[in-house]
Formats: C-alpha cells, sequence, structure tokens
C-alpha cells in the first residue's frame, strides 16, 4: 500500500513538472524560440493542455489513494479553497471594473491565492488531527 | 467516541505504524483515533474489531454530544 502510494506521489510530481516545463515553453517560445510560428505555438499548448489533463489524473489517482483521515483533510481544505477562490476572485474581478484598482487583474495572482490557500489548509487540518 | 485502541495496541505490542500498516491506513489516523479527535469508518472500525478478536462495542464507547 505504501509503496502504491509512493507510486502514485512520484507520478503526480513527475506529471506536474512537465506542466510547469510545458507551460514555461508554451509561453516563452513564440518569443524567444520559434517566432511566433502559429503550428509551433499551437502544438505547445497542446501539448500543455495534454500534460495539465494527465497531472489531472495523477491527482486523482493519489486523493483515491488517501484512507479516510487524509481524504477528510483535503476535502474540507478543498472546499474552503473553492468557496474562497470564488469570493475573492469576484471581488479581485470587482475592483478592476470599478476602477479601484490601477492594474488589470491578473489570473496568475488568483492561481497563485488559490495554491497558497490550499497548501495553508491542508497543513493547519493536518495539525487539527495530530 | 470514546475508545480503548491504544490500551488494546500495548497489549498487542504493536506500534501506531505497525496497526496502521495491518489496518490500511496512515500512522496519522490511527493516532487521530487514539487521541479521540477523529471517528473512525465502519469498515475500519470492523478491521479493528476482527484483529483484536473483540466485538465493536467493547472497543469504541459511542456518547452523545
Amino acid at each position: 500500500m505504501k509503496k502504491e502510494r509512493k507510486k502514485n506521489l512520484y507520478n503526480l510530481a513527475i506529471w506536474t513538472w512537465t506542466w510547469v516545463a510545458t507551460l514555461a515553453i508554451a509561453t516563452f517560445g513564440p518569443k524567444y524560440i520559434w517566432d511566433d510560428h502559429t503550428v509551433l505555438t499551437a502544438l505547445a499548448v497542446s501539448v500543455n493542455f495534454v500534460h495539465g489533463i494527465l497531472m489531472i489524473v495523477a491527482n486523482r489517482k493519489v486523493f483515491n489513494d488517501f484512507d479516510e483521515l487524509q481524504r477528510k483533510i483535503h476535502l474540507e481544505s478543498l472546499a474552503l479553497t473553492l468557496g474562497l477562490a470564488v469570493v475573492v476572485g469576484l471581488s479581485y474581478s470587482l475592483l478592476e471594473v470599478t476602477n479601484l484598482i490601477a492594474n488589470n487583474a491578473e489570473i496568475s495572482y488568483l492561481i497563485i491565492f488559490i495554491g497558497l490557500t490550499y497548501l495553508i489548509l491542508v497543513t493547519i487540518n493536518t495539525r487539527r488531527y495530530a | 467516541m470514546k475508545n480503548k485502541l491504544k490500551v488494546l495496541r500495548a497489549q498487542h505490542s504493536y506500534t501506531q505504524e505497525d496497526l496502521a500498516d495491518i489496518i490500511g491506513v496512515s500512522r496519522q489516523t490511527i493516532n487521530a483515533i487514539e487521541k479521540e479527535k477523529f471517528d473512525p469508518s465502519l469498515p475500519t472500525a470492523f478491521r479493528i474489531s476482527k484483529l483484536f478478536k473483540l466485538p465493536i462495542e467493547a472497543i469504541f464507547h459511542f456518547e452523545e454530544s
């Protein structure tokens, strides 16, 4: 069981890193590597998308391998993260629409917020049951 | 829910890690059950009961909170 868990975590790490790498290639490739070649850009975006799907499948395997307590911890964290992402995301967007902030509302800030919120909530919930 | 898991584990000289491996959960889960911070699922309660050859109600005591 532990072996299976390690294998699933290893697979998730691999697919996460390849997704990040292909995202970087798809983002910076058109400007710095292939000079805005449409076919190559479309190919890079497609490869990144496929890697993203494989990362999600790997994450699902890790989640399904959790035991009951780990599942509870992650479910509680996910529920709060989802709620906060919707509320904070829409408020952030509203700030831009109503010109209360000078900058454009960047989705990358929301992604960072979601990642950090999930990480903090998993840590807090894990400590609650320790 | 109150339980006698820690006592039973000690009587059988199992570590939390041993028990977790036998039952098929994480060590953290065994620790949380022993500290009565987490109530196990029915399949886990049955596995514990089968391992210690005791009825579930001899290990776990439900108390209305």
